[in-house]
């Protein structure tokens, strides 16, 4: 197992693209955060009560899952697209040591780039509020610390969904397609769903499993934890069936 | 005993047999060709042997043990099975010290491995600008990393220039004169004549024959000797007389087959008949080929 991680630690950072995709995460991210701290004003207004500057500052976690999600894809779909999968098959035969070594190593990159740019994120966007005349806040008032840190792992959560998706779709254009479904389009058109399946919205992601990332309860989702650890069981159940198709299939 | 054994083997996409109750063994110390025409079922029989299809039925085992219940499976066998199967975006060093790394292998094996190949000056190159020659001695270079004693290789000189091809062709020999099990497909006679000891030869999926070069030379008929004579058309007659049959060949010349060139000569001088000359024509291992395949290629080709 740790031969395997060894290997795709290696194959992970000797590929530029991997930088490239880190490097547009936190200058996408960050400058969402500096973008939307600026125009502050207007949504403090709309907000009255609910006001919330550390959702606020976290609110880049809706594009950088895209980004997050791109690299966990990446992670198993580049292997596809190129042929190298048979060769790393043929040197590890086990296959299921192949996808857990990618697994926790997309897990690792996600969770330590997650919690940065989240970090980031609030300590860049809080003085900017401060400048814009909104209240903010800081890492030390109560329930800061836990969305921010509820950020970090909600982007490493999106990161082993990918893994998974690209594992079963194996092609980049199918994988990225259904995650901006699940991602975006879904929550988009949430309304349209019949009232049985909203219960499926408390832990989906951008939805309820989005809820963590902030301070003020949200009402529609009021226990964010449960639905975090809601998402975790729908991409332990993804990483699941990528387990088994990946030991089916011939490559 | 066999370093690879196949046995029964049997693999379908759909309503297409691909490889069709397919036996034959690899023994070490050999250079094994593996021939057949295009779509015969060779690469998805190699793909079976480790392990990145599964057979329908039927067995395959490498040393006595399914390919996958190897801990180390990388010193065992070295497999090349399709050259662009490297990362364009990750360099030569890279890819082998990734393999290496999945193996527990030394890195010092991989420095090993670049220099067997001639590859170390592009070491730090990324793949994608590897013309196709280079990513055939990657992918040989990734073979030999575990030092394995099976090596199977899937069509290894295509894209390699004349130099290339000879040096291919050399380093075969020498993993076979070391000791190892060697599988090399071809759809290319003439190339297998030159490096193979030993010839499985498929069509269709199945088995057409398991024999070694000499004998399908011999199978393939004593072939023809081409003679040129002042007088061609008597010469012929006291030919056919004397047993042999004769075809026109090229610039007047006739072909004569079913009788040696000595006899010929003896023929003509019985005769009294000047020959001018008496080439014995090898039998080509291509003519064998195709005439042992020609039932099973998929496309066959219309003369114009």
């Amino acid at each position: 197992m740790s031969r395997a991680l060894l290997a795709e630690w290696i194959k992970l950072r000797s590929l530029r693209s991997t930088w490239y995709a880190l490097g547009c995460l936190f200058f996408v991210g960050l400058g969402i955060t500096a973008l939307s701290s600026n125009a502050a004003q207007q949504a403090y207004a709309d907000a009255g009560d609910a006001w919330d500057p550390t959702a606020h500052s976290l609110t880049t976690y809706i594009v950088a899952q895209l980004i997050v999600g791109v690299l966990g894809i990446l992670v198993v779909t580049s292997e596809f697209a190129t042929g190298l999968i048979r060769t790393t098959l043929t040197a590890t035969p086990r296959r299921h040591r192949v996808l857990a070594a990618k697994v926790v190593l997309a897990a690792g990159v996600a969770v330590v780039a997650g919690q940065a740019l989240m970090f980031a994120a609030f300590l860049i966007g809080q003085p900017l509020l401060a400048r814009q005349g909104v209240p903010n806040a800081g890492l030390g008032d109560p329930g800061v610390l836990r969305a921010v840190f509820g950020g970090g792992l909600y982007l490493a959560l999106i990161a082993l969904l990918s893994v998974g998706l690209g594992t079963i779709m194996r092609a980049t254009a199918g994988a990225l397609a259904t995650l901006v479904g699940i991602v975006f389009l879904v929550p988009a058109l949430a309304g349209l769903f019949p009232s049985w399946m909203r219960g499926l919205f408390d832990f989906w992601p951008t939805l309820g499993a989005a809820a963590a990332l902030g301070t003020v309860p949200d009402p529609d989702f009021p226990h964010p934890w449960w639905n975090l650890a809601g998402l975790a069981v729908g991409v332990a159940a993804v990483l699941a069936a990528a387990f088994v198709v990946l030991r089916r299939r011939d490559v | 005993m066999a370093m690879i054994d196949v046995r029964g083997l049997t693999k379908r996409y759909g309503p297409a047999t691909v490889v069709d109750d397919l036996s034959f063994t690899v023994e070490a110390g050999q250079v094994t060709g593996f021939l057949g025409p295009n779509g015969a079922g060779k690469t998805t029989t190699m793909r079976m042997i480790v392990g990145l299809a599964a057979p329908d039925r039927g067995s395959v085992t490498v040393d006595g043990r399914r390919y996958a219940d190897f801990p180390v499976p990388l010193t065992e066998v070295g497999a090349l099975l399709d050259a662009g199967a490297v990362h364009p975006g990750r360099t030569a060093y890279d890819h082998l010290r990734a393999l290496a790394a999945s193996n527990g292998l030394p890195r010092r094996r991989v420095g090993e491995v670049l220099a067997r190949t001639g590859m170390d000056a592009v070491a730090g190159k990324r793949a994608g600008g590897f013309s196709l020659g280079m990513r055939q001695r990657l992918g040989i270079a990734a073979t030999l990393l575990g030092d394995p004693r099976v090596l199977i290789f899937d069509e290894p000189v295509n894209g390699l220039d004349p130099e290339g091809i000879r040096w291919a062709r050399e380093l075969m020999r020498s993993l076979a004169a070391e000791g190892r099990a060697v599988l090399v497909s071809s759809h290319l006679m003439s190339e297998m004549a030159q490096t193979a000891d030993r010839l499985v030869v498929v069509g269709r999926g199945r088995l057409i024959a398991d024999t070694s070069v000499s004998e399908l030379m011999r199978a393939a008929g004593e072939g023809s000797v081409q003679v040129r004579a002042g007088d061609p058309v008597t010469l012929a007659l006291r030919l056919s007389t004397a047993g042999a049959t004769v075809r026109e060949g090229l610039e007047s010349s006739l072909l004569v087959s079913g009788m040696t060139a000595e006899d010929i000569g003896k023929l003509a001088a019985y005769h009294g008949l000047a020959l001018s000359e008496l080439t014995p024509q090898r039998a080509s291992l291509e003519d064998a080929f195709m005439a042992l395949t020609k039932d099973s290629v998929e496309y066959q080709g219309v003369a114009a």
